[in-house]
Parts: C-alpha cells; sequence; structure tokens
C-alpha cells in the first residue's frame, strides 16, 4: 500500500517535471543520441559554438516536410556563424513507422541534410525540453560554457509558403543574440503535428 | 467568414482571425464543441466520426459541432473535400485561413501549444480545452461534464 502510494506520487512529480519543460533563461538539457551516420552527437560536442539551433522535427509531419528545405538553409546560413542546426526526431517508430532510423537515414540522404538528424530513442529528450509538436525550435545560446535557452517556437509566420513569410522569429532571435540583446518574441507558437508516443 | 467554397455535399467556410474569435467565444446556452483538425493528422482523423456522431445526435439539442480544418487552403478541393465526402461528415466545416498561427493560438486557450487534435469545449458557464485525441467516451464524458 505504501509503495502504492510512494509510487503514484513519483508519478505525479515526473509528470509535473514532463509538463513544465523548458522555458527561455533555463539551462538546456545535456543529450547524447543516435546520429544517422552511426555515430553519438552530444549538446557538449558543441561548447566552441555561440549557440545550437535545436528542431525536433520528423519524416512524415506535412509542417516538418514544409520546412525542410528552409531548415537546411538555416544551418548553411548559420552553422558559420557560430549558430548549427541539430535535428532531432522524437517520435515512437511503433506508432509512426516513417520515423524508424532507416528511414531517417533515407530521408537525411535524399536531402543531404548538412547537420546531425537524431534519434530520441528513449523519448527522454523531447519531454525534458517540454517540445510537444514538430518542428519545434529550440534556440541555446552558449553562455560561458552553459546552453541557456534563448527563444522556443516557430521557425517563422507562414509554415505553407516561404515566400509569403513576414516574421522570420528564429532569425530574429539569432540576430538579438549576436547583437547582445534578447529575442522579442522569446517564445512563439505554431501549429504542428503530435509528438507521437505511446499513452 | 469570407466566402464558401462548394464540394459534393459539403460545404467549407473560411475563416479568419476575427471569425475564430467569434466562433471560440459565443456566450449562450449552446455547448460548443470546436474541434482543430487536418487531413494529414492521423490521429485527428481517427476521432473524426465521434465528433460528426456527436453532431447527429444533438441536431435538434443545445450542442454544436465546429470542426476547424488546419489543412493548408491550397489543399481544400484535392484533399479535404474528398475526405469529407469520404467520410460522410455533415457537421459544420471551417477552414482557417490565416496561417500566422502565432497570433491567434493562444485567443483560443493560452495553453495550446499548437499541436493538434485540439478540441474547445464550452458554454457560458464551463469551458475545457483538450490537446490531445479523444475516444469517444471521453468526447461525449467531456460534452456532457460541460452541459451540467
Amino acid at each position: 500500500m505504501k509503495k502504492a502510494i510512494l509510487t503514484s506520487a513519483l508519478a505525479l512529480i515526473t509528470f509535473a517535471m514532463v509538463n513544465a519543460g523548458l522555458k527561455p533563461g533555463d539551462t538546456a538539457v545535456e543529450f547524447s543520441l543516435k546520429n544517422v551516420d552511426g555515430t553519438t552527437v552530444s549538446l557538449s560536442d558543441y561548447s566552441d559554438q555561440k549557440g545550437v539551433i535545436v528542431i525536433f522535427t520528423c519524416n512524415p509531419c506535412p509542417f516538418a516536410k514544409a520546412y525542410e528545405q528552409r531548415i537546411i538553409a538555416l544551418h548553411q546560413s548559420y552553422a558559420s556563424q557560430g549558430f548549427p542546426v541539430v535535428a532531432i526526431n522524437p517520435n515512437d517508430d511503433e506508432i509512426s513507422p516513417d520515423d524508424t532510423m532507416e528511414r531517417m537515414k533515407e530521408r537525411a540522404e535524399e536531402e543531404e541534410y548538412p547537420f546531425p538528424y537524431l534519434k530520441d530513442e528513449t523519448q527522454e529528450v523531447y519531454k525534458a525540453y517540454g517540445a510537444t509538436r514538430t518542428p519545434h525550435i529550440f534556440l541555446l545560446q552558449n553562455k560561458g560554457g552553459k546552453f541557456k535557452v534563448a527563444y522556443i517556437g516557430a521557425i517563422d509566420d507562414n509554415a505553407m509558403d516561404a515566400k509569403l513569410v513576414t516574421s522570420r522569429y528564429l532569425e530574429l532571435a539569432i540576430a538579438a543574440l549576436a547583437s547582445g540583446s534578447s529575442p522579442d518574441p522569446a517564445t512563439t507558437k505554431a501549429i504542428g503535428c503530435t509528438i507521437k508516443t505511446k499513452s | 467568414m469570407l466566402s464558401v467554397m462548394q464540394g459534393k455535399g459539403q460545404n467549407i467556410t473560411e475563416i479568419n482571425r476575427e471569425g475564430l474569435e467569434v466562433i471560440t467565444q459565443n456566450f449562450n446556452d449552446t455547448t460548443y464543441v470546436v474541434n482543430f483538425w487536418a487531413t494529414w493528422c492521423s490521429p485527428c482523423v481517427k476521432e473524426i466520426g465521434y465528433f460528426e456522431e456527436l453532431h447527429r445526435e444533438s441536431v435538434s439539442g443545445n450542442v454544436k459541432v465546429i470542426l476547424v480544418s488546419l489543412d493548408f487552403p491550397k489543399q481544400i478541393d484535392t484533399r479535404v473535400i474528398p475526405f469529407l465526402n469520404q467520410k460522410e461528415i455533415s457537421a459544420e466545416v471551417l477552414l482557417m485561413t490565416d496561417l500566422d498561427y502565432n497570433s491567434w493560438i493562444d485567443k483560443v486557450d493560452p495553453a495550446w501549444s499548437g499541436a493538434i487534435p485540439a478540441t474547445l469545449i464550452y458554454n457560458r458557464y464551463k469551458r475545457v480545452f483538450l490537446e490531445q485525441e479523444l475516444t469517444r467516451d471521453e468526447l461525449f464524458n467531456h460534452v456532457s461534464q460541460i452541459m451540467n
């Protein structure tokens, strides 16, 4: 009985932690995940960079597809400025068979991803970050060796058509960091696909 | 409300930010069930039949089901109307044409992150917002909780 109470109390605490996720200003959570090239990539591998654009994305979501070329372009523009992209696929591939490591490799090769595409196999990373959809962006800033969350949300304000974009939220946030100020807005919301997980 | 697109058996009315505000902030005796969905969203497709069932059961009652599609406007003729015909959906379907999501998600509910499916059930007394896929029982139970 005591054990049951303790277990449910722990479950509640875990639930609350999971639900909270990260907010702008928080210290980012370290991760070590398998990449499509077979290597393991960790956040701490980027300690010589100014920051990292962490993007939770996946293969089949139409919004992830709509943003795919824009994500590649972001890496090509910003990696040389100290803000490389790291893509993380958070979906359970039993529920979403297009998101197996094999299919991720195919996608990364077809589209020649210039950035790592990591699999959140245990689904602990997206929960720690508080990602809820794909694509979901977490811009991290390296502050004296510690990564801090600077911006959370969308890449821009038009998922359907890059040519119709009027606000490039993520690029504005990077520009703010580069000029020593804080991103405004520091968070944005967007429609996206749910992260597929066993309930 | 902008224009009505004619499909076989199914009309889709386009709405913008102001239209969305109207349908999420009615305060009368009707209980509104506003479901945000898209044809490409598999959990949405799974649950949409329950919303249609709720609509058919309450045609003469005081529950109003509104299905707000977040499909891209260019896919209405090719995807959305054929889907609605195939599923024989007779509940009201609206197409959200404002793609500046950040400008209106919080107005529907501040707790909404933007993932779909998402469902708002409300009347003048009570309101619940659910960012999740619903089973038939969950949907009907939530509606009766709001009504009673």
